[in-house]
């Protein structure tokens, strides 16, 4: 299978702390990537290098003709603006040239009613919130979808809903996946390889190789609960 | 007044209410405010060297906005306090160069009195701010939410994020002559932020702040005329009614 990613000896530094360290890894085109590790390990940091925007030393190899679709964590932005969903698509639409019907579309893939998308984003829950990013996403037709922490704001019921959702429009959409998340029996169930970065040296590989109690206890620093099915 | 007048006054509400919205959503209420500032040195050293004032604020402003955008492209904290600071300077500075009823007339304004060439270049650029945000309005709704997200799109954000303050400090340079270096920022900020509180779409949102901005400018005019006070601080006032009036009003869920 060919690698949609190569990435070789990749270093981030930020003001004058070394935030990711001589990273290695690739991801074969529809597989999907979960990157774990505790709070400050550089996993967002590791994101916002590969869709370009922080500069770093060592290689990012993008495949050609790949198309990145990309739903941050945490936006710096005020939520009550009178910008609804609608407006959102329709700027992404506009921007990128796609038939106005994909803005449906989108909103469709993800599931989220045209009476929400009509409203204000100030007033969707956080969960009809990242639908709304992830509508964002898909739309302009990505191979490649990067999602940062998909149930943050997310109550419970609605992270595992959230999940399958992603993992539906994956099969659909045929996208190769790369996603940050904390939820270790999510990522046992969907990954194909993991990819954990902690202050100790980093670890890729399939999930029965890297979600082993020992792995866990090193890179989070403390035994972390999660559960097989 | 003749109507050429109005026009102009018009097209520069237009402008102001434009640039507005997207000052007001970005949360750089205060630091518009501040950047407008900027261009009373600059009117300060026009004076002294007897060039047009409104030449000497232009250019003001525009080493200001390079200046904020090269500050923003740095840290995204400390730039609200280096407004603060700069900008300050820049009022000091400014008082120190302009004196009297010259400095008076570099704040608030100065009532009529328009060449032609003044008049057609108030159109032109008004013209050339409100076809920008229009044009690209898609491009800044997606910036505000996320630079990232921008960038995946294809968005080039630190030239979209350029041209924006360009077009925000054309626009005070608008209403330089008319509004003053004190006034003007209220202008632009005002009526947006009613706009944004009754809104519930960006059409809405845009619409209302043009009505509102465009409103007070000419409501401003006549009042003024009849109570003979200065236009300036009539708009503003009016404009602070409106956005007062309009606090009950909201219609969220």
């Amino acid at each position: 299978m060919a690698n949609v990613l190569e990435v070789e000896s990749l270093s981030v530094v930020l003001g004058k702390t070394e935030v990711l360290r001589d990273l290695t890894f690739s991801v074969a085109q529809g597989t999907a990537l979960a990157v774990i590790g505790p709070n400050g390990a550089g996993k967002t940091v590791l994101f916002r290098a590969l869709i370009g925007a922080l500069p770093y030393d060592g290689t990012i190899r993008w495949a050609q003709g790949s198309r990145l679709g990309y739903v941050p964590q945490k936006l710096d932005m005020e939520r009550d603006l009178p910008i609804t969903g609608r407006d959102f698509l329709e700027a992404k639409v506009s921007v990128s040239h796609a038939p106005p019907a994909e803005a449906d579309r989108a909103f469709d893939l993800v599931g989220l009613p045209p009476d929400i998308a009509a409203e204000p984003i100030g007033t969707f829950s956080g969960g009809q919130f990242q639908r709304l990013l992830l509508a964002f996403a898909l739309l302009g037709r990505p191979n490649v979808l990067l999602f940062d922490e998909p149930t943050s704001g997310v109550d419970e019921p609605g992270e595992e809903r959230l999940y399958e959702m992603i993992r539906r429009v994956q099969q659909v959409e045929r996208l190769t996946l790369l996603l940050i998340s904390h939820e270790l029996s999510v990522v046992f169930r969907y990954a194909t390889n993991v990819l954990c970065l902690s202050r100790a040296r980093p670890c890729f590989g399939p999930p029965e190789e890297i979600l082993t109690p020992e792995r866990i206890e090193q890179v989070y620093g403390a035994p972390l609960k999660y559960h097989h099915h | 007044m003749a109507w050429t007048g109005f026009a102009l006054s018009a097209g520069m509400a237009v402008a102001a209410g434009l640039v507005g919205c997207f000052a007001v959503m970005r949360r750089m209420a205060l630091a518009s405010d501040a950047m407008s500032h900027v261009a009373l040195p600059g009117i300060g050293l026009a004076l002294v060297f007897r060039v047009h004032p409104v030449l000497g604020g232009m250019a003001a402003l525009l080493f200001g906005t390079l200046l904020v955008w090269s500050l923003e492209r740095r840290t995204r904290i400390a730039t609200e306090t280096v407004i603060g600071v700069v900008f300050s300077l820049a009022l000091a500075v400014g008082s120190m160069l302009a004196t009297g009823e010259e400095l008076m007339d570099a704040l608030l304004g100065t009532p009529g009195r328009l060449g032609v060439l003044e008049m057609g270049m108030g159109l032109a650029g008004a013209l050339a701010v409100s076809a920008f945000v229009l044009s690209q309005r898609s491009r800044l709704v997606i910036a505000l939410v996320s630079a990232d997200m921008a960038r995946t799109s294809g968005i080039p954000v630190a030239r979209l994020e350029l041209l924006y303050l360009l077009a925000f400090s054309l626009t005070v340079a608008l209403g330089l002559r008319y509004l003053g270096v004190l006034l003007m920022g209220s202008l632009i900020i005002i009526p947006a932020a009613t706009a944004k509180h009754l809104a519930r779409s960006l059409d809405q949102m845009l619409a209302i702040a043009v009505g509102a901005a465009v409103l007070s400018t000419v409501a401003g005019e006549i009042v003024a005329a009849h109570v003979h006070r200065a236009t300036g601080p009539v708009i503003i006032a009016i404009a602070a009614v409106l956005f007062f009036a309009g606090l009950p009003l909201r219609r969220r869920g």
